[in-house]
């Protein structure tokens, strides 16, 4: 009959774990576990919580300013206002592909940085954009001017009723 | 060494605190220079390098090899003076620079105008950034051809990428610092591209839930768009972040050289005669009896101690001429340069109207033609692609041969200019395809994102230059022959893109023959 202390160290029967090395090795990962903490804590903090730009969300008049068919330009901001017979839109003249700012053409709007061309409705016609141009969603303030959104998105053809 | 008067008792503490007064100059030298001549012995040679903390990063001894002009060309020289000219004329910048959006623009204008030598230190800033973003680039292929990252130098390639890759980003972040229209849209177009995995995920639908691209753009800009926020952001990388991490590396790089037994370089042979320096030598047996390996003195097979003396010379005073050289010419270039062409400063940034063309800086104007294609894959996968194929390259070419010479192993010439040919064919053939008859969205107006993303003339070019590598691997039955094909063919097609959209692109990014006739408004 084999003593205990002689059977080969296996899979099955592993070698004995001595109270030192358990030790030593929980101090070692409960190092690593704190750094590992640590750093989460010190990378959350570049993350801004809020946005501290500027309020993207801009008056731009009274309903009446913007007559049937027109479009007025809001270059500073962004975007252009139309009306037409079921009322008002924004879109955005930001390019969906690498945020410049798009120009105004013929034939709707073309990006200077890429090549992106757009119609009117802000559908993609030609390059790299990977988007139509977002349609802004827009509300009407207590004073009665109409507010739009920069940052919020509504589907195409969402017009705001006047 | 001085001769001090020793303390005794027949002088007076008034004595001899005179006497130390008189001999102060020369005590003081004595401190600073403390051989107090130029180095006559061998030994004194060598103590004149290990007795001086920026002296004892090199060995005592330099393998002759090492020293040749045309092994190195100087280029990991030229790259880290150059950072040394840039550390310095930017701290010069900074005591005038103030990182606010309504100072930025003013600040630059007075450095250009009306502070003293302050336009001068901005070119010099500007022009020793484009030198070693070019140093970099070259002395990578430089490493690459002479096969100098096979082991023991696998880490210090890995190094070598990471510093490819901060001083790109030194660079990047430097661009922004002036706030002008190129340094805005420049950034917006850059901070963009860090947010095009939207592309993906808009194009599966599952941006709300999952939006790492919104994730990376934040963490850059701070913000939505490029402000406040972004430029302090940019200033903080730019003059303390990146140039740290950047000396930190730099130290390693170094430190590995040492360790990995000097840079790369054929093995001497071991005894009898063998031509050195153009005439016939005694070589002596290497000491076989001492294994400094086993002391962790130094890494591979026969390092430098355990030689006889012939391939070497004293590093003092031949290696630390050559490095001053190399000083000099970058200095000098530099200051030419920058005597004769200013660092562009274009009108205050304008969120409402683009540069048109907005031309990222040269070195990126490869990739931005690739992003004109789609955004996810010329801007993120791509360059991905690239720098971790970079990273593997030492370690799926295991095989040990032809270090230390340029196009050393048996064929790597021939395969070298096929792969040049090659990448040259297909990159100026995609582009004048594309040029000419435009991609899938020209041909399906309605086609889905996903398409564009995957089939686009820079995937194609990967497809065809990782094609034509494998082609390589079969036919030459040679690891590192294909990767000579797989570095050559990226090389070309950086090279060309670089210069196709410098040069051909115009406003609203068309094909031009050239500058001179983009329409004037």
């Amino acid at each position: 009959m084999p003593d205990a202390n002689d059977v080969k160290p296996s899979r099955l029967a592993p070698p004995p774990v001595t109270r030192r090395s358990f030790l030593s090795l929980s101090a070692l990962v409960s190092f690593l576990a704190a750094m590992g903490t640590a750093l989460a804590g010190v990378l959350r903090l570049p993350k801004p919580t809020v946005e501290p730009g500027p309020v993207r969300r801009y008056k731009v008049g009274h309903p009446e300013q913007f007559p049937l068919g027109a479009e007025t330009l809001f270059a500073e901001e962004n975007f252009v206002v139309r009306r037409d017979a079921a009322g008002i839109y924004a879109i955005a003249t930001t390019c969906t592909h690498l945020g410049c700012a798009v120009a105004r053409t013929s034939e709707g709007f073309a990006c200077p940085c890429h090549g992106s061309k757009f119609a009117d409705n802000g559908r993609v016609l030609a390059g790299p954009a990977p988007r139509p141009l977002p349609w802004l969603e827009i509300s009407r303030a207590a004073d009665g001017q109409l507010v739009v959104y920069v940052d919020r998105e509504v589907p195409p053809g969402t017009h705001f009723p006047v | 060494m001085a001769t001090t008067a020793p303390p005794s008792e027949t002088i007076s503490a008034t004595q001899e605190f005179l006497s130390n007064l008189r001999q102060l100059p020369r005590n003081l030298k004595d401190a600073w220079f403390r051989l107090g001549r130029v180095p006559g012995s061998e030994r004194e040679e060598s103590q004149a390098t290990f007795h001086n903390l920026f002296l004892h990063l090199h060995s005592v001894r330099v393998h002759r090899r090492t020293l040749s002009p045309s092994l190195t060309l100087g280029l990991g020289l030229i790259a880290t003076f150059s950072f040394v000219v840039l550390v310095i004329t930017g701290l010069l910048l900074m005591i005038y620079y103030k990182p606010s959006t309504a100072l930025a623009y003013p600040s630059m204008k007075d450095i250009h105008y009306v502070v003293a030598t302050g336009r001068f230190i901005r070119n010099l800033h500007r022009w020793a950034a484009h030198i070693m973003v070019i140093a970099v680039f070259a002395h990578m292929a430089r490493v690459f051809f002479t096969a100098s990252y096979k082991r023991p130098r696998e880490f210090n390639w890995l190094v070598g990428l990471g510093l490819l890759v901060l001083t790109l980003a030194l660079s990047f972040t430097g661009y922004l610092l002036p706030y002008d229209q190129l340094a805005y849209w420049a950034t917006t177009i850059g901070a963009n591209i860090a947010n095009s995995p939207r592309e993906l995920t808009d194009a599966l639908g599952i941006t709300p839930y999952f939006d790492p691209g919104g994730l990376q753009k934040r963490l850059l800009l701070g913000a939505q768009t490029v402000g406040e926020d972004s430029l302090i952001r940019f200033y903080v990388l730019h003059v303390f972040l990146l140039p740290l991490l950047l000396v930190i590396l730099l130290s390693v790089h170094f430190w590995r050289i040492r360790k990995d037994g000097g840079l790369a370089r054929p093995e001497d042979p071991a005894g009898g005669w063998a031509e050195w320096g153009g005439k016939m030598q005694r070589v002596f047996e290497p000491l076989a009896t001492k294994t400094y390996g086993l002391m962790a003195v130094v890494r591979g097979r026969r390092p430098p101690v355990n030689r006889g003396p012939e391939g070497t010379v004293m590093s003092w005073p031949h290696l630390f001429w050559a490095e001053l050289a190399v000083f000099m010419l970058t200095i000098a270039i530099t200051l030419v340069l920058s005597f004769y062409i200013d660092a562009p400063l274009k009108e205050l940034a304008n969120p409402a109207v683009p540069e048109n063309p907005a031309k990222a800086p040269w070195y990126f104007l490869g990739l931005q033609e690739l992003v004109s294609y789609s955004a996810f894959m010329g801007g993120l996968v791509i360059p991905s692609i690239a720098v971790i194929g970079l990273a593997l390259i030492p370690f799926l070419d295991r095989r040990p041969g032809g270090e230390g010479v340029w196009f050393g192993t048996p064929g790597e010439r021939t395969v070298a200019w096929q792969s040049l040919l090659f990448g040259l064919a297909s990159t100026v053939g995609m582009l004048a395809f594309t040029v000419n008859f435009g991609w899938l969205r020209n041909w399906f107006p309605e086609i889905h994102q996903l398409w564009i993303i995957a089939i686009n003339p820079g995937s194609i070019l990967v497809v065809l230059f990782a094609g034509w590598s494998l082609w390589v691997l079969r036919r030459r039955n040679s690891v590192r022959l294909a990767a000579v094909a797989l570095f050559t063919c990226f090389l070309v097609g950086f090279v060309v893109l670089t210069y196709f959209a410098t040069v051909h692109r115009g406003p609203n990014w068309q094909f031009y023959w050239w500058p001179s006739q983009w329409p004037v408004h």
